[in-house]
């Protein structure tokens, strides 16, 4: 079998290459995200060990802000890290649509359906 | 940036054939359908936890509360740990994407360097992990159930109306000696004192603790310390029952054991990929070391397990979140 990352002539990995000037800005992005990255998770450990939880609005709030600082994370890491920013849109859409199909019928399912039997939805409250 | 589709190709060329509409490698999309596979297992793992704990009817902890010891140190650091095992994390993830970047500069040195680095830092979050199992599975005194109910004032003066069946929990030094106590352990031994009560363990060993406070509610809502008197009525009504640690059939952090299953399985389950990993980034730093990667003319195998380590990365974030934060 043909392996292709061994294929040395017009192989994809070989168009990758970058030169010296261009290395030295990614490493500053690099090293921008890694602080935006350390802030973020100071603030989520700084606002758990602060707020309490209980049943009120505050609390709701504050799950939703960990939530959406997660999200805010996790596409700083797959669109910089992982370069998936970067690649053909083909490829973002061919991996981050199916995801977001299927768990969000993964939730609605557990949330919705789940609690069918009781009436209402408790998740979310 | 680095790794990117730089190639740009007309649409005749692309719908063509011979083209990859996504103009990546083979061996790089299948690391990607596999990330996207994986993410979804754990994805249905997450949302597992968050519908059993959202229809239990008994009480959650809370994960600053049973997340705060760090090791060799008293006292209570709320998160601090989990807060330093996703930073390992984060920083392994850095270097990660600087041996990346090395590799399209087919700088080989510092790739060796960076991805060194990587496998230095997977070593230190499995290390902290497994200190945070054991922590977990030993406990922090553990804790009993009331077999009826009792009226106790706290130490700061609140009423507490406990019922049967409530857990009750005792201090690490305490609990120490009351689970061979339990046990049977004819060398440990419960004596009166004057306070109260004191274990008295015999034998090489000479070894006492004396029940100073009781703790109730204390992964939970309303943590409260109750001391002198007050802690003797709750020992008085105590069962049978007592929880050391936790296990795969009982656990003193919470009435559910599915709480101490979950956290087995998902941190387990994240800790293996993390365990997977480092082997892999051990592997391709040899291969990078003895220059095969130099005679390829090309770095994507970095790039590859790059691909997976960062996804290690991006699943310790939402298992912080939804695990020790929510």
């Amino acid at each position: 079998m043909e392996r292709d990352d061994l294929i040395v002539n017009d192989s994809y990995a070989l168009n990758s290459h970058h030169s010296e000037e261009e290395g030295a800005v990614i490493r500053k992005n690099v090293w921008k995200v890694t602080a935006i990255l350390t802030l973020l998770t100071t603030v989520e450990v700084i606002m758990g060990v602060y707020f309490k939880r209980s049943e009120t609005f505050t609390w709701s709030m504050i799950k939703w802000t960990f939530v959406i600082l997660t999200m805010v994370k996790a596409a700083y890491i797959v669109l910089v890290f992982m370069h998936l920013g970067d690649e053909r849109p083909n490829l973002k859409k061919v991996v981050l649509a199916p995801y977001m199909l299927f768990i969000s019928y993964l939730l609605f399912i557990a949330i919705t359906e789940g609690f069918a039997h009781l009436g209402n939805s408790t998740l979310f409250q | 940036m680095g790794g990117a589709a730089t190639k740009s190709i007309s649409k005749e060329e692309l719908w063509g054939g011979g083209q990859s509409p996504f103009s990546v490698s083979y061996g790089k999309m299948m690391m990607w359908y596999f990330l996207v596979s994986d993410a979804l297992t754990f994805g249905g793992l997450l949302t597992a936890y968050g519908f059993v704990r959202a229809s239990s009817t008994d009480a959650w902890p809370i994960g600053e509360q049973v997340f705060r010891s760090l090791p060799g140190l008293e006292g209570e650091y709320p998160l601090i740990y989990v807060a330093l095992m996703t930073f390992i994390l984060i920083v392994s993830s850095v270097t990660m994407v600087l041996a990346v970047e090395a590799g399209h500069r087919n700088d080989k040195n510092g790739v060796v360097k960076w991805l060194g680095l990587t496998v230095i830092g997977g070593f230190f979050f499995l290390g902290s992990q497994a200190w945070e199992w054991s922590h977990f599975i030993h406990g922090s005194g553990g804790s009993y159930i009331l077999a009826e109910n009792v009226t106790v004032t706290a130490d700061d003066g609140q009423v507490f109306d406990m019922n049967k069946g409530d857990a009750i929990y005792m201090d690490h030094h305490f609990g120490h000696l009351a689970e061979p106590w339990i046990a049977g352990d004819p060398l440990v031994t419960l004596q009166d004192s004057e306070h109260g009560i004191k274990l008295v363990q015999n034998g090489e060993h000479m070894h006492e603790a004396e029940l100073h406070a009781l703790t109730i509610n204390k992964y939970i809502e309303n943590e409260s310390h109750v001391s002198g008197d007050e802690a003797m009525k709750l020992w008085n009504a105590r069962s049978e029952s007592f929880s050391f640690g936790a296990n795969m059939h009982d656990n003193e952090y919470a009435v559910q054991q599915s709480y101490a299953n979950f956290f087995f399985f998902i941190t387990g389950f994240h800790g293996f990929h993390v365990f997977s990993g480092v082997v892999i980034n051990i592997i391709i730093f040899f291969m990078a070391y003895r220059g095969v990667f130099e005679r390829r003319k090309h770095y994507e195998m970095v790039e590859k397990i790059g691909l997976y380590w960062h996804f290690v990365d991006l699943v310790w974030v939402f298992v912080f979140t939804f695990f020790y934060l929510i």
